[in-house]
């Protein structure tokens, strides 16, 4: 040994005190890590940033961060006229476009007083489920190649062709229809459509059935999204969730059934879906039965298709009466609404726009408190928010 | 045989040490990457292509077979980049430490009676050790990149690795109670002279009564490489790559050969302990002509096998880490020790 001299000594005695002390004192703790999970990463498909604060693998909090796509899209409807206004919102949800159209129209046709004639509302609903079709489709595909299954996305995305091409028939656009008009629709339908389209209801069919076996029916799949992500009834509710997300979790409420627009949900026989369990399964299951039924809604439609004007009474240039009026649709992501304020001009004075994604992701950090990361991106992507339906 | 003589039986001479061990280390250095193409061509693109409705790379050569030539020299173009807090020396030694352990494996796979590298006594043993060195090298790529995605992958992998080395073992035990020999080469002999029940027709390969410990150890071989439902270490929807995220150029191109080639090792190695290896039940097992058809008979038996690897692989979603944990500890693990215990019943009451 060698010598040490009493400096040393006193401060190695003071160290073991010290070290002592935060033996008793202190039981092993260890430092978190702050994980910042995007704008850029693989599972919040656009530009959705996610602030975790982690501890070994497991979450603390979760902060959802918006923002990073936003378009300004209610003042830029401020400056354009009526018609021109869907051109924009056509892109609020990407997916299912044509749904973005009409609650905008049915809150404008309400100042106006116009109402869209039968056969207008009846082909403007069965586009309306067509693009839920096509919306949900693909967060069929999407969550499982979010967990990892490669092969589900590539069938969604097979299968969503053909809804789109039907679509693409009517409308002239895949993605961006553009459609909906102020008192009616743009054109009829295109001859041979109804038919071509029962077929490709008929397909989705099964590949409905199919993705019930290949993805549900997955031992891991269920192991993976059972339990995971539970939303009570309740909190749901105090949180605004709608559409798929809130029934899953057995609240039985669907604006199709329960709103009172200028649609034709009451003319036929169909079902709302609801499952108790309100975790990430469930909210998959809702899903994939809500877009059977919707081919059964646009099956019954186009059987019981009224004739007549597409078009309604109204004039050239439109100038809408000032007033205030709001128009709320069950869309494939839950509920969006428009309010619109108008004074009477060529454009709205002002326009707020209600969109599912917004509400359905604000329950993130209370969701996402003590879950683990390959959990954090199970309930992501059971909740589906479309990032330009976050973003407006 | 000695090492000396290796391909003595195919060329009739004496081939003189250093000049076996070239040949040797040409083979190895060769089959490793070809390993990797055929694979990575045969499953990964065209396999994946026709399950998905797709056609995959139809340009680069017939039915894009040169693909993935095509690939690999577009990474040797690309730039060697190190993240700026990176660890540089370890960060650019874990790709070699992961592609050398692959090309340790295949040191002690035979393909016929001579067209062996190295006749090891303890060759099944061997190539487990090797193989789970590995994760040595994913850990030091974690640990190295100086990122949060590459440190989870890496300790998610080295979790892993561990957890199903122990099973992979524990399936093997049962084959070579069997066959009673650790020894490569005996295993495939004892396959292609075993009776089924006193009827020699087949031989005996050990998937028909190995058949529990088959199943234990493709599962096992899943986990080892990576692949889905096992691939959480490099899970590209959760942690975006894992260990390889700050990986470009030939570097990445390394840990790609090596997932592939460890894939087809480990294939290799099934085909041997439970397909019957390079031999066919028929014939003299000695006889020269198996140097030529035993590699075909293996990449046939190879092929098979991987077909399984990689139908799984495109198959099925992602387990979580705990997830797989319990499957290993839980099921694999009991179920292999009550395989052994059974074999070693029927081995000492037949």
């Amino acid at each position: 040994m060698t010598a040490v001299s009493a400096d040393q000594r006193q401060q190695l005695a003071y160290v073991a005190t010290q070290a002592a002390d935060a033996r008793l004192n202190v039981e092993i703790e260890t430092e978190g890590m702050t994980l910042n999970i995007g704008p850029q990463h693989p599972a919040t498909h656009g530009t959705l940033r996610l602030v975790a604060r982690l501890d070994g693998e497991q979450v603390v909090e979760a902060e959802p961060i918006m923002g990073y796509m936003h378009r300004g899209y209610e003042k830029l409807a401020e400056v354009r006229t009526y018609p021109q206004v869907t051109t924009l919102i056509n892109r609020i949800d990407w997916l299912g476009s044509f749904a973005n159209e009409v609650p905008f129209i049915l809150a404008a046709e309400k100042l106006m007083e116009v109402e869209a004639p039968p056969r207008a509302q009846w082909i403007r609903t069965a586009l309306f489920e067509l693009s839920r079709i096509a919306n949900i489709t693909l967060f069929l595909g999407d969550m499982a190649v979010q967990l990892g299954a490669l092969t589900p996305v590539f069938m969604a995305f097979r299968d969503r062709e053909f809804v789109l091409n039907q679509i693409e028939a009517v409308t002239g656009g895949r993605f961006h229809p553009n459609f909906d008009r102020i008192g009616g629709l743009k054109d009829d339908l295109p001859q041979g459509w109804i038919d071509d389209t029962k077929q490709a209801m008929e397909k989705i069919r099964d590949f409905c059935d199919e993705f019930e076996e290949l993805v549900l029916g997955n031992e891991i799949f269920q192991a993976r999204s059972r339990g995971i992500g539970i939303v009570p009834p309740a909190v749901g509710l105090s949180y605004g969730l709608s559409g798929a997300n809130i029934r899953a979790s057995g609240v039985d409420w669907d604006l199709r059934r329960d709103g009172h627009e200028a649609l034709a949900y009451d003319q036929v026989d169909w079902k709302v879906w609801t499952h108790p369990d309100g975790d990430s399964f469930a909210r998959y299951w809702v899903r994939l039965q809500e877009t059977r039924e919707a081919t059964h809604i646009v099956d019954q439609l186009l059987d019981g298709l009224p004739s007549g004007p597409i078009m309604a009474k109204v004039p050239r240039i439109i100038k809408v009466p000032a007033g205030e009026a709001y128009a709320a649709t069950e869309n494939p992501l839950g509920e969006m609404g428009y309010y619109i304020v108008s004074k009477g001009d060529l454009v709205p004075f002002r326009v707020k726009i209600r969109s599912a994604s917004f509400s359905n992701i604000s329950i993130t950090p209370w969701l996402l408190k003590g879950v683990y990361v390959p959990d954090i991106i199970t309930i992501l992507a059971s909740l589906y928010f479309i990032l330009g339906d976050i973003d407006r | 045989m000695s090492s000396a003589t290796v391909m003595s039986g195919l060329l009739a001479v004496e081939v003189p040490y250093w000049a076996s061990a070239i040949i040797k280390l040409g083979v190895v250095a060769l089959v490793v990457p070809t390993a990797a193409l055929v694979l990575g061509y045969v499953f990964l693109l065209k396999m994946m292509s026709f399950m998905q409705s797709r056609l995959g790379p139809m340009e680069a050569g017939p039915y894009g077979t040169l693909q993935l030539l095509a690939d690999g020299l577009k990474f040797i173009q690309k730039e060697d980049i190190f993240p700026e807090k990176a660890d540089r020396t370890v960060f650019a030694l874990a790709p070699l430490v992961v592609l050398i352990s692959t090309f340790l494996i295949y040191v002690v796979i035979p393909t016929g009676p001579d067209a062996v590298v190295a006749q090891l006594d303890v060759g099944i043993f061997y190539a487990l050790a090797v193989s789970s060195l590995s994760v040595v090298g994913i850990l030091m790529a974690g640990w190295a990149s100086a990122n949060k995605y590459a440190l989870m992958g890496g300790l998610r992998a080295a979790g892993q690795l561990i957890a199903y080395e122990l099973p992979l073992v524990l399936a093997v035990m049962g084959v070579v109670i069997q066959a009673g020999t650790l020894d490569l080469q005996k295993i495939v002999a004892a396959q292609a002279n075993g009776e089924i029940f006193g009827w020699g027709g087949i031989g005996n390969p050990f998937i028909l009564t190995q058949f529990v410990g088959f199943f234990i150890f493709l599962v096992a071989v899943q986990a080892e490489t990576t692949q889905p439902p096992f691939d959480m270490p490099v899970a590209e929807s959760e942690i975006v790559g894992g260990y390889q995220v700050e990986y470009t150029g030939f570097r990445f191109l390394f840990f790609f050969m090596g997932e592939f080639g460890t894939a087809f090792a480990f294939a290799a190695l099934a085909a041997v302990l439970f397909l019957g290896g390079w031999a066919l039940p028929w014939g003299d097992l000695t006889h020269w002509g198996f140097n030529i058809a035993g590699p075909v008979i293996m990449l046939v038996k190879v092929l098979a096998v991987s077909a399984l690897i990689f139908w799984f692989r495109f198959t099925y979603p992602r387990l979580r880490e705990d997830q797989l944990q319990r499957l290993a500890w839980k099921f694999l693990i009991p179920l292999s020790l009550i395989n052994i215990v059974v074999t070693g019943i029927f081995k000492v009451v037949l």
